[in-house]
């Protein structure tokens, strides 16, 4: 028994161990002098220069401005249509056209990009000659593309939450008069608004860091960030990709530390107020 | 009342399905009937499905892309190199995940969600970025090189970029998370009791795990595994950045196929074959997924 207890636990440190090589071998590099990523410098390192580089770089900042701006509409876009489908797939029953929203919304989460992107662009251009929209494709499309596969993921967090806490609060709210949307606000909402937060973050990441779906539904001029980058490393490392994933890691490294310490606060928070609650009911 | 909340629902469940099913399903129905046109020089390139033959419409329905398919050896080699790409990471994914997956859920629960949280924090960072870093580790004059040529472990740098090695790696190393967060949430479910009581009975802790925790995380393996294999099928960047140039997988010859032959009914017809292959593995996950969805009820 404690043999295997003893496997599967180096197991774990070596697989952890495996996941954050290489992202520790490039934040190494970012700060090495060295055009040769792989040869540290050491007379001259550590160095910010691929910092400085990046900073001065126009057409990788352009790239990233569009890239966010494209990620905050995709995100908010497909909360918006996630919820939707998944209010409609956890609490409608067997409606019909379930089979086909059930079946469409959990598809994009395994298909192919390759797949999803080809379909896409041929779909704009076929749209394009029927009735003369778009016009080329680029940030437009690609927004609308990056709302269709995030907002798959979206559904799936936030049907998995709806299933997960009882209806009796709504049916109880129903009951006391309170209409549909006056309940989906007052109480639906705000129970599963964490559910909403972390799909609205997912999608942001997916949409910020798709590649291959955006390099079918991009045209000239609309190159996003993964776009830029993939067309530098494709022919080798070069070092200021490497300052910019540094950067990338640190934010979300960030992120992700505030976020689970303004979680313990809201648990605590609650701990308290239930107490509070529970000592005046005494 | 009554009829406007119905009215009401009917709206809710009816934009996310038009929504899907313009920006989904229908541009599938579109890649499907490209794929049975054939090439020609005008916009669009491929020819019409419906032609006019002295006022009278003519269904025209060619098969050359797919012929074509069957008769260049790259692509049923590269179908077939795909297959096995997928497979081979699919089965290291699981022999890597699982036991991390079974530490995490053996875990005190207050270090379960640091473990989680560890495991998910390389998918929130860019994943081009971290397929672009192996390409830093085990270059020619790579980290992986120079530590072993340092050790004289070896005396010439081995070539481990662009080879099947360097494929699997990546595949493993992008979609082991996919692997270990369905085996976690199945395994996290069983009863140590269970175990206990196979210990009393005098099972040794291998027949006990063989017998019991096994056949009990199989929903948890199917899952992980189709959710790895079904994309790396397709998978397109890490064959570009890590892979062989002689032997392409059957994403990147789709891609080729669009944008530098700008073949439409070639690279439809690749995508319709793919499918073809996955649909099966699709159905699979999708029934999986529902019986997930419906278990926490």
């Amino acid at each position: 028994m404690r043999s295997r207890g003893l496997f599967s636990r180096v197991a774990l440190v070596l697989g952890l161990i495996f996941l954050y090589v290489p992202i520790i071998s490039m934040i190494v590099f970012s700060f090495n002098n060295s055009r040769l990523v792989t040869v540290w410098d050491a007379p001259n390192s550590p160095t910010l220069k691929w910092y400085l580089a990046l900073v001065h770089n126009e057409q990788i900042l352009g790239a990233a401005w569009l890239s966010i701006r494209i990620a905050l509409i995709a995100a908010t876009g497909a909360v918006i249509l996630g919820t939707l489908a998944g209010m409609a797939l956890a609490r409608f029953g067997n409606f019909r056209g379930r089979t086909l929203l059930a079946g469409m919304t959990t598809a994009p989460i395994v298909m192919p990009e390759v797949i999803t992107g080809l379909s896409l662009l041929l779909m704009f251009v076929a749209l394009a000659q029927l009735i003369g929209w778009p016009k080329g494709v680029g940030a437009v499309t690609i927004t609308m593309a990056h709302i269709t596969f995030c907002m798959a993921y979206v559904t799936v967090v936030v049907q998995s939450r709806l299933v997960g806490f009882d209806e009796s609060l709504e049916e109880a709210a129903m009951d006391l008069g309170a209409r549909p949307l006056k309940v989906f606000f007052r109480i639906t909402l705000p129970l599963i608004l964490p559910a909403l937060a972390s799909g609205w973050l997912l999608a942001f990441t997916l949409s910020w860091d798709d590649l291959v779906i955006t390099q079918f539904v991009a045209g000239p001029g609309s190159s996003t960030l993964p776009m830029v980058i993939f067309s530098k490393v494709r022919f080798g490392v070069t070092p200021d990709v490497n300052a910019l994933a540094t950067i990338m890691v640190l934010v979300v490294a960030t992120g992700i530390a505030i976020s689970t310490v303004w979680m313990r606060h809201r648990e605590k928070r609650r701990a308290r107020d239930l107490q509070l609650a529970a000592a005046a009911n005494l | 009342m009554r009829f406007s909340q119905a009215g009401g629902r009917r709206l809710v469940a009816a934009v996310p399905t038009v929504w899907l099913l313009l920006l989904f399903l229908i541009p599938f129905l579109i890649v499907f009937r490209i794929s049975f046109s054939e090439v020609r020089l005008a916009i669009p390139p491929y020819t019409p499905l419906i032609t006019w033959h002295h006022g009278s419409p003519a269904l025209e329905v060619h098969w050359s892309a797919y012929k074509f398919l069957f008769t260049d050896s790259l692509y049923v080699s590269s179908y077939l190199y795909s297959l096995k790409v997928a497979a081979v990471s699919m089965l290291c994914c699981l022999l890597i995940g699982y036991p991390m997956a079974y530490a995490i859920a053996r875990s005190a629960p207050a270090s379960r969600s640091v473990l989680l949280m560890l495991i998910v924090l390389p998918f929130w960072t860019s994943f081009l970025l971290r397929v672009y870093a192996w390409i830093g580790l085990l270059q020619n004059n790579g980290v992986i090189n120079n530590v072993l040529l340092s050790l004289h472990v070896i005396e010439h740098p081995l070539a481990l970029l662009q080879t099947d090695f360097a494929v699997y790696i990546g595949i493993v190393y992008s979609y082991l998370p996919f692997m270990i967060l369905p085996l976690y949430a199945n395994l996290e479910k069983h009863d140590p009791a269970l175990l206990e009581a196979a210990a009393d009975l005098g099972a040794r802790p291998l027949t006990a795990f063989l017998r019991i925790t096994l056949p009990q995380s199989l929903p948890g393996i199917l899952a992980g595994s189709l959710l790895v294999f079904i994309p790396a099928v397709g998978e397109y960047v890490i064959p570009t950045l890590l892979g062989r140039t002689d032997q392409l997988m059957i994403g990147r010859v789709l891609s080729d196929e669009f944008f530098e032959n700008r073949d439409w009914p070639v690279a439809s017809a690749v995508a319709i074959l793919i499918l073809l292959l996955l649909v099966i593995p699709i159905m699979l996950f999708q029934r999986a997924q529902r019986r997930e969805l419906e278990a926490t009820t």
